[in-house]
């Protein structure tokens, strides 16, 4: 990976650690309470509606794996489709390649600022940074990216990239910052979200009605006539394709779609998973260009950056399948007390601990398929039934591998787990410790009770007081009770 | 029929009670059942921590164990290790195994029940004729609600159950916390969801908390005693099995 | 190598699983799904869903669609209006008081900032999601023209109106610049509150014309 990838933030910590800063910031834990559990229950009420949601499901489920089965051939037919409509399709194999051609393309307009639409994948690559390198300023212009652009602050959440941030800390945002940037916030800014809403409608107004190039992310792509889509809810979406003369989206290759048709599924199933929505207030589709409305001058960047190596593996490439919803973020009990920051990647949440690994080598990021406590939340709550603990456990083996491969001395969790195997895969020796366990316990318990102990185990009695094991095992209970009998009656 | 017990490693050691209950029930329903004393654990911890190859003979001997008896069925009073089996065995099968152990795993996989279901669907009651005079609230853990779909299954008995006082948990379907390893090594969140869990446990005023799985009652449970709260944890099986306080025939 | 190749190449070498007798209409996709959720009245779903949306819904006949119109425009009291071209005449109110902006010579995006308003016809009306449809087609205009103005009247025929979303995308022709609208512009970045008008136009007005 290029030093420009930025699915991975450099220096982040790991995940407990992470999560350990996170969990201790109430008014965190206050803000992501809130906003989950409201998107979880508009979510709810909306799938509810659709008594076919599983048959949605699976078919959106099908309709990626036709998808990434011949992902070649659908790209061909993009490219085609897209370039006889009048754009223009480059391939950029990483991140420092899309920056590259992305710059270039801004440069040629002879531009020194572009108006962007909220795009995971140009996070991802550290667009925003490499455009700022060659003096060209990307103003992010969704309302919650824009609160994080302004903050100099972090993405936290797929579609809410501000969902740390309450009602007063963006106003305090808004009153610091905005005129640093141009238009500043309006004298006696309240916290109320209408009026912060205002704001950032006047503030980006003149960057939207002066700006020339735009860049852009893509929800979709159809393979057969090169429609290009973005959905949204603000209109910021609709002026940045709509008033400049440029338009650059940068799509990860594995969002195209077979057909046009498959939209049927896809505009189903992402507003009503996102937002809660029966549909978001804006869709916008386009093909190559139109003249006389929008951009006269379009630009595909197909990337890879990582999503290949994801592709190469049969389980673990069932994630590419994401249409980046965040249902499952909003329903996980682990980020609803952790927030998105603590993942230390553009892609927070369950389908970060198995995307990111994945793009970026799992020993880039060996803490984040632990940070889950399997519990299957996400996997009922995708809308293309990404099996997301699946890919979680999977991915687990391949850290311990990648440690096993690299390491000569084992760590001690693998010493632990090789004893513990053999004890657990033996009767003889599981009995043998079974009896021991209950002498052993009483040496550091009190009245039947083992409370605070050292070492690592003192992370679980911290808090938790456990049970002395019994003097017996159920085994030794049968035998004695049953004889060598195996069976009663 | 003829059920063997699988207990898991976990219950055989820290909480035979509930090896016991299952016995007693299943024999007070009429049924036979077997412990085979070859038995040892699922592998779950293993795998679910990453350490597939040493799950391998994990995989094997419950394959073989359980292979051989021909049981009517298989039963586990825990989601999580039946979870396990169900879903995972055969990968590790694939994985590091033989086609024979394929084989094996697939035969021996479709009998194993974790307890409500064996009742429910494989032997058809509600009503076990238990009796249990406490004010209960049961918590869906993880896996027998997600990966193993029981639904109001335990609801079901626990209704059924005569002198019970069932009150339903607030946010029943959160996670506890727990996950295995996750307790460790993600101590911090793991406790964050454990408060919450416990909050809403208190909030029930209920004298006893009840789940399919000792695992998660161990960690709620082990919370709850340290807050010294007065909320006791009982395995579902420990419930269905009890006359507490009747003079039955 | 161009970056093409070494992408296609990688693809191709990641796909090794893939039997080559495969091909990409062989993968299964199930479409046991209905083909439109939409109640046997589409038109007053889709009303009650425009309207779900805080857009306000006025259904009337296409004998009083024009009284209508007017009326609408007079209760929100705008004075230049922006009127793409192939909008009905017969839409038109009648009377003076206002100004119709055309866009021919184009208007220039800070003529259509200063507009007060956009009255347009659509595409198609979809009912379960009370979406109207603009194809850049007769009445519509271009994309910017249902942008900048901060009210937007949208005209809707009965006809024009779709029970689901797999039906409507079978009506649009995809190579058209396509622009779903589902209620006026919206955000629920702050705190999940969620506040009508952004970026959009703020205030949607949809007529729905048709019937007796």
């Amino acid at each position: 990976m290029t030093d420009s990838n930025n699915v991975v933030w450099l220096g982040a910590p790991s995940f407990p650690d992470a999560a350990r800063e996170a969990l201790a910031d109430t008014q965190l834990r206050t803000n992501l309470r809130k906003a989950t559990g409201t998107i979880r229950d508009k979510r709810l009420a909306v799938t509810a509606e659709l008594d076919d949601w599983e048959q949605l499901r699976t078919a959106g489920k099908a309709l990626k794996r036709r998808t990434l089965r011949h992902l070649d051939h659908h790209l061909v037919r993009l490219e085609e489709a897209v370039t006889k409509a009048g754009g223009q399709v480059h391939w950029a194999a990483d991140a420092a390649e899309a920056n590259r051609i992305v710059t270039a393309l801004v440069k040629a307009t002879g531009q020194t600022e572009v108006v962007k639409v909220k795009s995971m994948v140009t996070q991802e690559i550290a667009l925003n940074e490499a455009l700022a390198e060659e003096g060209v300023s990307a103003y992010e212009t969704d309302l919650a990216e824009l609160i994080v652009q302004l903050g100099d602050d972090r993405p936290s959440h797929i579609l809410v990239p501000a969902i740390h941030r309450n009602r007063a800390e963006i106003r305090d945002i808004f009153r610091r910052e905005m005129g640093k940037w141009g238009r500043p916030a309006p004298e006696g800014l309240t916290d109320r979200p209408r009026d912060l809403a205002e704001a950032a409608r006047l503030h980006l107004r003149e960057k939207f009605l002066r700006a020339k190039v735009a860049v852009s992310g893509a929800n979709f792509a159809a393979a057969d006539t090169g429609t290009v889509g973005v959905v949204e809810s603000e209109g910021n979406g609709r002026m940045c394709l709509t008033l400049p003369e440029t338009l650059i989206t940068v799509m990860g290759i594995e969002k195209v779609l077979p057909s046009f048709e498959d939209l049927e599924v896809f505009l189903q199933l992402l507003p009503r998973s996102s937002t809660g929505e029966r549909m978001n207030p804006y869709t916008s589709m386009w093909t190559g260009t139109t003249e006389g409305d929008g951009p006269q001058d379009f630009h595909l960047v197909l990337l890879d950056n990582g999503r290949t190596a994801t592709l190469k593996d049969t389980v673990g490439r069932q994630a590419l399948a994401c249409i980046r919803c965040s249902a499952c973020l909003n329903v996980c009990p682990v980020y609803e007390r952790t927030g998105g920051h603590a993942y230390g990647s553009v892609y927070p949440g369950p389908i970060g601990a198995v995307l990111t690994p994945q793009l970026v080598g799992v020993e880039h990021a060996e803490s984040l398929p632990f940070a889950s406590t399997l519990c299957g939340a996400c996997y009922d709550a995708c809308p293309v039934k990404i099996n997301i603990p699946e890919v979680l456990v999977h991915l687990r083996a391949e850290v311990v591998e990648a440690k096993r491969a690299k390491g000569r001395v084992p760590t001690p969790e693998a010493l632990v787990m090789k004893a513990a195997a053999s004890v657990l895969s033996s009767p003889v020796k599981l009995s043998a410790v079974q009896r021991l366990a209950h002498p052993a316990a009483r040496l550091v318990s009190r009245r039947g009770t083992i409370g605070n102990l050292p070492g690592p185990l003192g992370r679980w009695t911290r808090t938790r007081d456990t049970a002395v094991p019994p003097k017996e095992s159920l085994r030794a209970w049968w035998r004695r009770t049953r004889g060598g009998r195996e069976g009663s009656k | 029929m003829r059920i063997a017990l699988f207990i898991t490693c976990f219950n055989d050691t820290m909480f035979p009670d509930t090896g016991k209950a299952v016995v007693s029930l299943l024999e007070r329903l009429g049924h036979t059942v077997e412990f085979p004393q070859a038995q040892a654990c699922c592998g779950q911890m293993h795998f679910n921590t990453g350490y597939r190859p040493e799950t391998l003979p994990m995989v094997r001997r419950f394959a073989d164990v359980f292979a051989q008896g021909e049981y009517d069925a298989v039963v586990a009073p825990s989601g999580s290790c039946v979870g396990m089996v169900r879903d995972y065995h055969r990968v590790v099968a694939e994985q590091y195994g033989d086609s024979a152990l394929v084989e094996q795993v697939e035969a021996v996989t479709p009998k194993v029940y974790e307890l409500s279901e064996l009742l429910v669907d494989v032997l058809g009651v509600t009503d076990v004729g238990a009796h249990f005079p406490h004010r209960v609230t049961y918590h869906p853990t993880c896996h027998s609600l997600r990966m193993l779909r029981v639904g109001d299954r335990p609801l079901q008995l626990l209704r059924a159950v005569s002198g019970i006082d069932l009150v339903e948990l607030p946010a029943a379907d959160s996670c506890c916390g727990f996950g295995g390893t996750f307790a460790l090594k993600n101590a911090d969140t793991s406790n964050a969801m454990l408060a919450d869990k416990m909050r809403a446990v208190l909030d029930t005023r209920a004298d006893v908390l009840t789940a399919g799985d000792n695992s998660c009652l161990m960690h709620i449970g082990g919370g709850l005693n340290r807050l010294r709260t007065g909320v006791g944890t009982r395995h579902l099986a420990e419930i269905l099995a009890s006359t507490e306080g009747t003079t039955g025939p | 190598m161009t970056t093409r190749d070494t992408v296609l190449g990688r693809i191709r070498a990641a796909l090794a699983d893939v039997p080559a007798s495969e091909g990409p209409d062989d993968v299964p996709v199930p479409r046991d799904y209905r083909r439109s959720h939409a109640e046997p009245d589409a038109v007053a779903q889709f009303a009650a869903r425009v309207a779900d949306y805080r857009a306000t819904v006025t259904r009337t006949t296409d004998a009083d669609a024009r009284v209508t119109v007017a009326a609408r425009l007079a209760a929100r009291g705008l004075r230049t209006l922006v009127v793409p071209d192939g909008f009905p005449a017969g839409l038109l109110p009648e009377g003076g008081g206002w100004t119709v902006l055309r866009d021919e010579p184009p208007l220039s995006v800070a003529e259509l900032d200063a507009a007060e308003g956009v009255l347009t016809t659509a595409a198609l009306g979809i009912a379960v999601t009370g979406t109207i449809v603009l194809d850049a087609g007769p009445g519509q205009g271009r994309r910017a023209l249902t942008l900048l103005p901060d009210y937007h009247l949208c005209v809707v025929r009965e006809d024009q109106i779709a029970g689901d979303v797999p039906e409507a995308l079978g009506r649009v022709d995809a190579r058209a610049p396509l622009t779903w609208i589902s209620g006026p512009s919206a955000t629920s970045d702050i705190e999940l509150d969620r506040v009508e008008g952004v970026h959009g136009p703020r205030t949607l007005d949809v007529i729905v014309v048709g019937g007796e």
